[in-house]
């Protein structure tokens, strides 16, 4: 089953490969037009990450994240979010790597099998790094008109916290 | 306001890190920051360049043998259900359907060259303004649905957890919900800013 999950991508290219032969395509040359597709979207991303990464970089440097953390930590216990996972959440939506680094020690911190690291790794398993996702999207399209796609997105985001600190305290009392 | 959505964002979030930064007195970290975060933009998009370029050669490989239309017919059902502008429009079903493959598999970095096409074929009428359906594709690309969750998996084993994937239905239920409130927004925020798209 290891093997299958760290095989997927070369047995997707070797499939894929197979079947465009099979079916007559011309698959090197087509293979290459898309590559140079992806090129031409590079520079379209290229410098709304510029942009967008300053920003967030600046935001997290300048410590308000941390004062946030104090802040929110009581309203957190009420909803049933340990307070633990607070820097999670607020760095989950801008940084993936971040959010991989700040949950990884949570869950050492606390053990991969305690509450707060279940939380920690089912809140990373099922969220993504919107913000990153929002400026790929929209700087590939083009699009300077955002309308609601922020607001969804992040309720999409809350929904998926609150429901990873729920699910795993009903699936730990379940066992 | 809305009509600058980045706009606003980008300057609201440069001006609240400044004014903290005086605040809290992380002057000097905060502009090492910004020099930073725009040569980590640099080093992401070389690091991207390569798994972007090698997806977006097979997704064409894929598309001109026909199995990208194969698969767009296995899961046009249910994104007829989220898009029905586009049911019959197959230069947005494919791509999107592959876009759909992707992320179930937790291939994130196949899933983007082959959302932003689909999000560039659905926006051909409507340049520079996010549309309901590109919204919808948006929330749904940045509310996960990857069925294995491999590498939280490898951060629980590496930890030493007895069994890393034992928080799988956990996260399919956060993952379901989180999509669901997702799509929810989305649909309710479109009546709320209809007046906003001419």
């Amino acid at each position: 089953m290891n093997l299958l999950f760290s095989m997927l991508v070369p047995l997707i290219l070797a499939l894929v490969a197979l079947f465009g032969f099979l079916r007559k395509t011309d698959v090197y040359a087509a293979f290459s037009v898309g590559a140079k597709d992806g090129l031409h979207l590079l520079t379209r991303i290229f410098p709304a990450l510029v942009g967008l990464l300053t920003a967030v970089y600046m935001l997290r440097a300048s410590g308000l994240l941390t004062h946030l953390e104090q802040i929110l930590a009581p309203a957190l216990s009420f909803l049933g979010i340990p307070p633990e996972t607070v820097a999670l959440m607020l760095v989950r939506p801008v940084s993936g790597s971040g959010a991989l680094g700040v949950g990884a020690e949570l869950i050492s911190t606390y053990g991969p099998d305690s509450i707060i690291g279940r939380t920690a790794a089912v809140m990373l398993g099922s969220t993504e790094t919107t913000f990153y996702t929002i400026t790929i999207y929209f700087g590939a399209a083009g699009i300077s008109k955002t309308r609601y796609a922020i607001p969804a997105a992040l309720c999409a985001d809350f929904a998926g916290f609150l429901a990873a600190a729920w699910a795993v305290r009903l699936f730990s009392a379940l066992s | 306001m809305f009509y600058m959505a980045m706009s606003f964002i980008w300057v609201f979030m440069i001006l609240l890190s400044v004014g903290s930064s005086f605040f809290f007195g992380t002057g000097e970290q905060v502009s090492k920051a910004a020099l930073e975060g725009a040569a980590e933009a640099v080093q992401l998009c070389l690091s991207m360049a390569g798994i972007l370029c090698l997806w977006s050669g097979i997704m064409e490989v894929m598309r001109r043998s026909g199995l990208m239309g194969t698969l767009s017919r296995i899961l046009r059902p249910i994104l007829a259900l989220l898009y029905p502008q586009f049911k019959h429009d197959n230069s947005v079903m494919e791509p999107l359907s592959a876009n759909v493959s992707a992320n179930l598999l937790g291939l994130g970095n196949a899933a983007t060259p082959m959302g932003i096409q689909a999000a560039t074929q659905m926006n051909r009428t409507c340049p520079g303004v996010a549309t309901d359906p590109l919204c919808m594709l948006v929330v749904c690309n940045t509310a996960s649905i990857q069925l294995i969750p491999a590498t939280i998996a490898g951060v629980r084993a590496a930890a030493g957890a007895a069994a890393p994937f034992d928080i799988l239905p956990a996260v399919w239920l956060a993952s379901v919900c989180s999509v669901l409130a997702g799509i929810s927004a989305a649909k309710l925020f479109q009546h709320i800013w209809r007046d906003s798209l001419q």
